[in-house]
């Protein structure tokens, strides 16, 4: 059932403002914190950030942050530059990547939160073991019956391959999975956007011969079915990716599937 | 270290909801409207059959302006049910589910259902 507002223990207090001393172009950061140590209510600090002297993008401001302001912030983050996924959190409202969103394109203070409705580790690392069992349970590699010929690969053509586009591009950041409000509210049962989006990968793919397995394992009032169309992963994938599309795609396998 | 008291990161308190996941909650919450109002329409369908003095009174406080209002805002929530139930029906086919199109049809069935509304208030009354 749908829970609107937090928890007790989740609601957030007002914490530190940390001022830049000399600095003239200023920009401010406001993060949510929690120490798992304390106890205490989670509160959101305010970092200024002397902008003369930090990289361009979110990350880069993060990053000044916890190397020369506050060393306790903790955020997870890895490649810089859009692929791997860790910095995936929620800046001004949207989820997306730190490290690929400019400071140029936000609001004067950033407001940068951990991705929505999810068990908070520390500050902005959120608990993704769920996520990732649910990415297990969707069994995201191909699967066959048939022998390949030895010394070649599982050949495709040129059109087959096509309909992998926008799907294996996925790096699995759960953008798109924590802007679902149908995720929010559903999220033991409902599998969620990247999920779906890829288990349809698979169920696309013209060399996996388990497309009849993988829809039965599907068939299910809340594993595909709680997403109704509201398109805010599509609205937030960092990637330019289409989840929603997706999720449609395999609610017609589905059905067709019965029409026979 | 205990793990059980994880705070929830915050969902709707900081999420910047898109054109579409508004949409979406209108859709419900016309949905949810029209159930009351289909109660309100069995009720007045009532009092004509059985109950004639209610059924002047009912037709009195619908002339009035916040049965007027009330009026409108069923009709309106019934029209945009409506319109944007078939912009349902093209996603469950598979069509206009880009980025683009999906915006385009929003605004699409916004205009229409105020249009709509309009029609039936002005050329209907």
């Amino acid at each position: 059932m749908a829970e609107f507002s937090l928890p007790k223990n989740s609601k957030i207090t007002k914490g530190k403002y940390i001022k830049a001393e000399g600095a003239t172009n200023v920009r401010k950061l406001k993060v949510y914190r929690w120490d798992p140590e304390t106890g205490d209510n989670p509160r959101t600090d305010t970092y200024e950030i002397d902008m003369d002297n930090c990289g361009p993008m979110v990350l880069d401001a993060l990053n000044k942050v916890k190397n020369e302001i506050d060393t306790t912030l903790t955020y997870r983050r890895s490649c810089r530059e859009g692929i791997c996924g860790s910095c995936a959190m929620n800046i001004d409202g949207t989820n997306t990547l730190a490290c690929t969103k400019s400071m140029k394109d936000c609001k004067d203070t950033v407001a940068i939160y951990p991705l929505p409705h999810m068990d908070v580790i520390k500050d902005l690392v959120p608990d993704l073991s769920h996520f990732y069992s649910q990415y297990a349970s969707v069994q995201p590699w191909i699967q066959t019956d048939s022998v390949p010929l030895p010394d070649t690969e599982r050949l495709q053509s040129i059109e087959d391959r096509e309909k992998l586009d926008g799907l294996y591009e996925c790096i699995l950041c759960a953008c798109c999975q924590t802007s679902c409000p149908s995720y929010w509210w559903n999220g033991d049962r409902y599998l969620g956007p990247a999920v779906l989006l890829q288990s349809y990968r698979f169920l696309a793919d013209s060399r996996d011969e388990y497309t009849g397995e993988r829809l039965e394992d599907l068939e299910d009032p809340f594993k595909v079915f709680r997403c109704h169309t509201i398109m805010s992963c599509t609205n937030t994938c960092p990637k330019g990716l289409n989840p929603g599309k997706a999720i449609a795609e395999i609610k017609k396998l589905i059905t067709e599937r019965h029409a026979l | 270290m205990k793990t059980s008291n994880r705070p929830l990161s915050p969902h709707i308190q900081v999420y910047k909801m898109p054109l579409s996941a508004k949409l979406s909650i209108l859709h419900r919450l016309t949905g949810l409207a029209l159930s009351f109002a289909a109660v309100i329409l069995v009720f007045w369908l009532f009092t004509l059959a059985f109950l004639p003095h209610y059924a002047v009174a009912l037709q009195g406080f619908f002339a009035s302006t916040l049965g007027k209002v009330i009026l409108i805002s069923i009709n309106f929530a019934f029209f945009y049910h409506f319109c944007n139930g078939i912009r349902h029906l093209f996603w469950d086919v598979g069509k206009g589910l880009e980025l683009e199109q999906v915006n385009r049809s929003g605004v699409i069935v916004i205009i229409a259902a105020v249009l709509l509304t309009t029609l039936v208030w002005t050329i209907g009354a």
